[in-house]
Parts: C-alpha cells; structure tokens; sequence
C-alpha cells in the first residue's frame, strides 16, 4: 500500500513539474480576468483540469450562465470519460467502488496516460499519482495569481501565453502524422475564427461546443476510428 | 451571480463526467460513431480554443503572433508540453522589447 502509493509519486513528478509552469499561466489569466487569487485557488483544487478551468474563467469573467458553464465543461471534459472506461480495464482487485469514487476525481490527461501503461493499477499508486500532480497544479495556480499582481505587465502579458503553447503542442504532433486529426483541427479553427469576428453574438463557451461538436462529429462520420491502440493514447 | 454557484457547477460536473464512467463502466463503447467522436473531441475542443484566443493572450497582437510562431515550430519538431509552452512565453517576453 505504502510502497505503491510511492511509487505513483515518483510516477507522477514529471507531471507536478509540468503543470506548475502550466497552471502558473492559469494563475495569471485567472487574475487577469478579475477572479480574486482564493478562487483561482480553489478552482484548481475543485477541478484539475486545463482547458476546462481556462474557459470556465472565460464564461465566469463574461457573466455567462450556468447552463452554459455546465454544458460548456460536459463538452470539453467528455474525453475524461473515454479515459475512465479505457483505465476501468487496468484496475486490480483492491479497486472497491469506494476507490473509484475517490480515484475518478483525479482523471487528466497526463495522469491518465501514466496510470494506464502500467500493467495494473492500484488504489493507492493513483492517490500517489494523483496527489503529486495536483500539488504541482495548485501550488503553480497559487504562484501565478499571486504574481500576476506583482509582477510587470511584460512578464505576465507573455505568461498569458502559456497555456495556449501547450495545446498547441497536444494538437500539433498528432495533427502532423494524423490528416483526420488535421482536418478536426483546421475545422474547428475555422469555425472558431467565424464565431470571433462574424458571430461574434455567439458566448465564447458556446463557440467552442459548436465548433467543436461540428469538426469532432465530421470526423468521426468521415474518418471512423478502428485502431485501438490510437484511443489507448487518448 | 456569486463566484461560488460557477465554481460548484464546474466541480461538479467535471466530477460527474470522470466519476460516472470509472465507477459504473464496466465494458467498452461498442458505437464507432461515438469512439471516434470522443477520439477527436480533445483536438477539436484544443484548436477551436486556441484559435484565435493565442493572439490576444499577451494583450499584444505582434507579441503574442512571435511567440505563437515559435509555439508552432516547436510542436511541429514535437518537443515536451513544458519546453514548448515555456519557450513561447519567453519569445513573447522577448517580442515585447522590439514591438
């Protein structure tokens, strides 16, 4: 028990390392956008997640409501359903439901794709897993709000940018091998760049579910996915 | 309308969509359509975020187009999430004497 739950601690310092820089750009849109620091803070802690938390500031900071928050996060967050079913394969027998509520709570990306190149997976190696990470999340959250009000505009202007990097170097790599990928891309790119300067009456949070709903449905109408192991590395 | 109402809304169903499927599941998604739809929804969702929002991150249209520019080359060479968000933040920064 004990040594499995180190074990996913070790497992999960790259990811703590990662998303201290990464969240520390969240810190800092967070403020930017007139959230106070204990928020940005507790939103972090509440949902461990980036894409989600960087449009829920958005729909928060427009004064969107909460059918479009929650339609908004069921769209962007659907993928972590994939994940939990793909790494419900991978659990061990002390994985009682009461673990599972526990363990769900902690399903990203990045922890998702290290729990499940594991052979089998342990309660207690995700709470290690889990718990590293999520100090990295919250602690660079922590940082970047906090700064975001110390520092100068240059530094936190160029911080603002951050979070988008990263998305660009999820979607890139695939997108360069994978031309169904490419063209989920360049859809709802397209579709986004319309929403921005021709509907722009449309909320942002909406933009991103039409948008993506439309190039994710084409594809997969067009572009069916039969390989496994693809999904695998969701 | 009070932060806190947002904040539990987004917790919540964020909770909901990870927990369901982890607890309850105990087969795979049998539907092509729907495999495939959940296999690009992140980069749909990723792209249409992105696209044009990294343009107005730094608050600096030609800062934030060199930093894009280098998260770009960057990714294409598929360089780690942190060198590439990291880099770019610091291309911006160093946009930001020239513009």
């Amino acid at each position: 028990m004990k040594s499995d739950f180190l074990k996913g601690a070790k497992d999960g310092l790259p990811i703590c390392f990662g998303y201290l820089s990464v969240s520390f750009g969240f810190g800092i849109l967070a403020v930017s956008l007139g959230l106070s620091v204990l928020s940005a803070v507790g939103i972090s802690l509440t949902n461990l997640t980036s894409a989600g938390q960087v449009a829920g500031v958005g729909i928060i900071a427009a004064g969107g409501s909460l059918f479009e928050m929650a339609l908004t996060q069921l769209i962007i967050n659907i993928r972590y359903s994939l994940m939990g079913i793909s790494l419900s394969q991978k659990l061990d027998e002390k994985f009682s439901t009461f673990h599972r509520l526990l363990a769900s709570f902690g399903i990203t990306d990045e922890i998702f794709a290290v729990a499940v190149a594991q052979k089998s997976v342990s309660p207690f190696y995700m709470y290690g897993l889990i718990s590293v990470s999520a100090l990295g999340w919250v602690t660079g959250t922590f940082l970047g709000a906090f700064a975001g009000n110390v520092l100068p505009s240059s530094v936190s202007g160029a911080l603002g940018i951050v979070l988008y990097g990263m998305f660009l170097a999820i979607i890139l790599p695939p997108a360069k091998t994978n031309r169904p990928v490419l063209i989920a891309v360049l859809i709802a790119a397209a579709l986004s760049i319309v929403f921005k300067y021709v509907l722009a009456f449309v909320s942002e949070g909406f933009a991103i579910i039409i948008c993506a709903v439309i190039a994710a449905g084409f594809c997969a109408f067009f572009f069916p996915v039969h390989d496994e192991e693809k999904e695998a590395e969701e | 309308m009070s932060i806190i109402w947002y904040m539990a809304v987004m917790a919540g169903i964020t909770y909901l969509i990870r927990m369901i499927p982890f607890t309850l599941f105990r087969k795979k998604i049998k539907s092509p359509f729907f495999r495939s739809f959940l296999y690009y929804i992140p980069y749909a969702v990723l792209s249409a975020m992105t696209i044009p929002a990294i343009f107005y991150s730094t608050g600096n249209l030609y800062t934030a187009t060199v930093g894009t520019a280098v998260a770009v080359v960057l990714s294409y060479f598929g360089k780690p999430l942190t060198v590439v968000a990291l880099c770019s933040a610091l291309a911006a920064f160093a946009a930001d004497f020239i513009f």
